[in-house]
């Protein structure tokens, strides 16, 4: 009798990275049905093309590949680009804007690079990048949320307004997102920052309509949303502490330097954290595994120049968020922050000691 | 070194980065007593037992041999004399597959046992302390002894090391999964143990011995506690259970809060560990005159109905093993020889115990699942968080799968230990450990290759430059031959009026034989110019020779040479 041959260890622990990509899709719902409760049903819909675009483009290439489509679907990493990508862009954006964004990603970022674990970049943010510098007017019309919203649009008004851009009613987006008295409602990242740069100061730049009690209406809650996601992939070791912790600090120390040396025109800590994507990127995002450092210390400084570049670029750049661009720009770090955070290895120290216990 | 006896002293226990808690699983084969079995109807025993050199047989087929009867002998200092485990007749010496995963056949010797059991004549040795160290140095390479935790690296090798020892780390820790050989030792043979612990610290001059045990062995710990009760430079040091504790680097790091520098052995630290199934041999080698022909194997796993530990002697195939446990196979069996860390699993079970066999383990597929499909490595770093060396497995993943090898040098990749943890952890299930071992593997083998080449190149320029060497010695006598004729011609010309006065009819002589000289010395020069052209291998070291006949004869053989060479070339 001949017995199987398998290589040690024989066994194994943790979850698969199949799992893995499970988890942070699940974590991803209380964040997206905040969404969907304030910024109507338009991010379904979005996460629903970007899916089938992910799972048709990413099929077709790993089979120009020669390679198992079915093995390259099942590890689930098309998946959470796809739900990623989806959910950065505003929901009402047109139905091409999800597919350009998602083949880009998918095909160029991803696999053009070799496939699952080779990309360089963050294929969900790149894939934005690309929509953000190719399509501003569409990538920057979010709507007000729901409790200033002068529009209640139901499921098929939505579906609608993403196919054709504009509603049954025969309201484009634009349209939408104007108020009563003819005010265009900008979100409350670049309402504060057009308000600060027309030389407002801060306490009036909060009393604007879309301001709510912590940051902006809704914002707010939808990044607490994903701030319980981040919460559940800590508690399932699906990511660890050192990306989120390094990008809020790199994000946050600043702006409380900030505000307290400049309270009138700098927004403080507390605003940044519950704007934008902040959360989504610091528990989501920057945490892409393929794309960020790998060493704990090189993932902490990685984390830290995110949340640095997001400060500065909110504070003095062209674009009121910054997720995507200090992203991306961090990916670019990667090589060199790995050559030089290696930890030392057993018997290199000099003289080294341990801790007792 | 004073940190680190303040370290021990203090009696703290460190911590080493990373590590893993897998199911322990011990139960029930450690509560099992130690049970002996019958002998098989042959003992396989590989001439090659661990590193080093295999010893010369020093018997023939057919031979009878009594029990502890060396078979082979251990030429260099570097192998260990093997061991007949019972008395019985030498039935062949072929080869046979070896206890590897690869299951190639090496040369053995196979006994058939008699039955009687049969003692060579013994001299046990009661007090040791009578011998100085260098004669129980040498009785412990006579037994055979290897160490019994890890790669069975000779004992007495280890233990040779002109240096001063601090420290004696008997290691108990038996940190692998399934595996309780040296826990079952230490319940039943804790006063054994503690005697060769006192022979090891006897031959290494050792202030003070530590024995150290994981939290996870509380029998184990009652046991060795009481036996060492009365030794006042014996410690017990107790550590938490944590895989791989027991790897001497972090046993060490462990219980003396300080690291093995790289490419160092312990004994640089002043400490050496041993085994403590390797104490036991010590002893039984020592004491007893009992050389190492058995050693307890774990037999467990959800495939095999009765676990527990047996005394094993060397050669027994795993299949008598098995068959004694009651062995029931399911589809796709995997045997492993050792643990399910670093165990390896074996294609045929016709193989014999070795000296570092440590366990049999025969898991069901629902107890250790056998890997799913590869995937990418997604970077997550789980595998950096576990390694207990502070490497970067998918680093060197990423390396070893480019064949980067100067890279994985510098990445540290000989400063992996090999046990596992990586790997048990990795999300993609990427075999990590295997990748590491082809590499080191292929690096030495490169390196191997260069150092060959290093030396044909050397061989090449010593030549090239004995050659150059030669033809320099072979054209300066040339130059001094002709120097030699010129002067001599230069005389008889001088002389010539003389003789011509002297004799007429002389004279036509030495005419003829200037005429001679001179065509010589033109044939020379031209000669000269193609024996300069000529190839080395044409020109061997010769006697100096002066007579200008023989200097002729070489020139025309070197023009012969050099027009048959000319014509091939033309050809």
């Amino acid at each position: 009798m001949s017995f199987k041959v398998a290589a040690a260890p024989h066994g194994h622990s943790q979850k698969k990275t199949n799992q893995v990509m499970a988890w942070v899709v699940f974590a991803l719902i209380p964040g997206v049905l905040i969404q969907s409760y304030f910024f109507g049903w338009g991010v379904w819909f979005q996460i629903l093309i970007a899916i089938s675009v992910a799972y048709l483009a990413e099929s077709i290439c790993v089979w120009a590949r020669e390679r198992s489509a079915r093995q390259a679907l099942r590890d689930n990493t098309a998946l959470v680009t796809a739900v990623l990508l989806a959910i950065s862009i505003p929901p009402l954006a047109p139905w091409w804007i999800i597919v350009i964004g998602t083949l880009f990603s998918i095909v160029v970022v991803k696999q053009v690079y070799g496939g699952m674990g080779q990309n360089i970049f963050n294929p969900a943010m790149a894939g934005y990048v690309l929509l953000l510098i190719s399509f501003p007017v569409q990538m920057t019309h979010w709507l007000p949320a729901a409790p200033i919203a002068p529009y209640d649009l139901g499921v098929w008004q939505t579906l609608h307004t993403i196919i054709f851009e504009y509603t049954p009613a025969g309201y484009d987006v634009e349209q939408l997102r104007t108020t009563v008295d003819g005010i265009s409602m900008a979100t409350p990242l670049d309402g504060v920052k057009t308000a600060l740069d027309q030389g407002q100061i801060l306490s009036e730049a909060y009393q604007l309509p879309m301001m709510g009690a912590l940051a902006g209406i809704g914002w707010q809650w939808l990044n607490l949303g994903f701030l319980l996601g981040g919460a559940i992939l800590l508690q399932q070791r699906v990511i660890r502490w050192h990306i989120p912790v390094g990008f809020l600090a790199g994000l946050l120390i600043p702006s409380l330097l900030a505000h307290v040396f400049a309270p009138s025109i700098m927004p403080g800590p507390i605003f940044h954290a519950l704007s934008g994507a902040t959360m989504l990127g610091a528990f989501f995002i920057a945490t892409d595994p393929v794309s960020a450092a790998t060493s704990d210390r090189g993932r902490l400084l990685f984390g830290l120049l995110i949340g640095l570049l997001i400060w500065v670029i909110r504070t003095w750049g062209g674009y009121p968020d910054a997720v995507a661009f200090a992203v991306l720009l961090a990916n670019l770090c990667v090589p060199i922050i790995d050559r030089y955070t290696r930890p030392t290895v057993y018997g290199h120290h000099s003289g080294a000691k341990h801790d007792a216990e | 070194m004073q940190d680190i006896k303040q370290f021990v002293e203090s009696g703290q226990i460190a911590r080493f980065p990373g590590g893993i808690h897998p199911p322990e699983r011990k139960q029930p084969a450690s509560e099992q007593p130690l049970r002996r079995i019958p002998y098989a109807n042959e003992l396989i025993l590989p001439l090659r037992q661990h590193i080093g050199v295999s010893g010369q047989c020093t018997v023939r087929e057919g031979d009878h041999v009594l029990k502890g009867q060396p078979l082979t002998d251990a030429v260099l200092h570097q192998g260990l004399p093997l061991h007949a485990p019972t008395s019985g007749t030498v039935k062949a010496i072929e080869q046979r597959p070896m206890s590897h995963a690869s299951g190639l056949p090496e040369q053995a010797i196979v006994i058939s046992p008699d039955g009687h059991d049969q003692w060579r004549e013994r001299q046990p040795l009661p007090d040791y302390q009578q011998r100085d160290k260098a004669e129980l140095l040498d009785i412990i390479q006579a037994a055979g002894v290897a160490g019994l935790g890890g790669a069975g690296f000779p004992t007495s090798q280890k233990l040779a090391q002109q240096k001063p020892v601090s420290y004696l780390i008997i290691n108990g820790v038996e940190c692998e999964p399934y595996i309780c050989a040296d826990d079952r030792l230490m319940r039943e043979h804790a006063r054994d143990i503690v005697l060769g612990m006192r022979i090891l610290a006897y031959i290494t001059g050792a202030d003070k011995t530590l024995l150290a045990i994981e939290d996870n062995k509380p029998e184990a710990i009652a046991s060795m506690h009481q036996a060492i009760s009365e030794y006042s430079d014996i410690e017990l040091r107790v550590v938490p259970t944590k895989y791989p504790s027991g790897g001497e680097k972090q046993l060490i790091q462990l219980l003396t809060g300080h690291e093995v520098p790289s490419k160092q052995l312990p004994i640089e630290m002043g400490v050496i560990m041993q085994n403590v199934g390797t104490a036991f041999a010590v002893k039984e080698a020592v004491i007893d005159d009992k050389p190492l022909i058995e050693r307890v194997v774990t037999l467990t796993g959800e495939c095999i109905e009765h676990p527990g530990n047996v005394w094993a002697p060397l050669g027994t195939p795993v299949d008598a093993l098995l068959d004694f446990a009651g062995f029931k196979p399911e589809q796709q069996q995997r045997v492993i020889m050792g643990g399910p860390m670093m165990g390896f699993t074996l294609p045929i079970t016709a193989v014999p115990v070795i000296k570092t066999t440590n366990c049999i383990l025969v898991p069901s597929t629902e107890e250790l699942p056998p890997p799913g499909d590869e995937m990418a490595c997604i970077r997550c770093g789980a595998c950096a968080e576990v390694c207990p060396a502070s490497l970067q497995p998918q680093q060197l993943q990423w390396l070893a799968k480019a064949k980067d090898y100067p890279a994985l040098e510098d990445n540290n990749l000989f400063d992996c230990i090999e046990c596992g943890a990586c790997a048990f952890v990795c999300p993609s299930e990427i075999p990590l450990v295997h990748y590491y071992r082809q590499a080191k593997s292929q690096i030495r083998n490169q390196a191997r290759e260069q150092a060959k080449a290093e030396l044909a190149k050397q061989r090449f320029e010593a030549r090239q430059a004995r050659l150059e060497r030669e033809k320099e010695e072979r054209l300066e006598r040339h130059r001094k031959a002709a120097e030699a004729r010129k002067q001599m011609q230069q005389q008889k010309a001088q002389d010539a009026p003389e003789q011509e006065s002297n004799n007429d009819g002389k004279s036509s002589a030495v005419a003829a034989a200037i005429a001679r000289a001179k065509a010589k010395k033109a044939a020379q020069e031209g000669g000269s110019a193609g024996s300069e052209a000529s190839d080395e291998a044409t020109t061997q070291p010769r006697p100096a020779q002066d007579k200008s006949a023989a200097v002729a004869a070489a020139i025309a053989r070197a023009k012969k040479k050099k027009q048959a060479r000319d014509q091939e070339d033309k050809q």
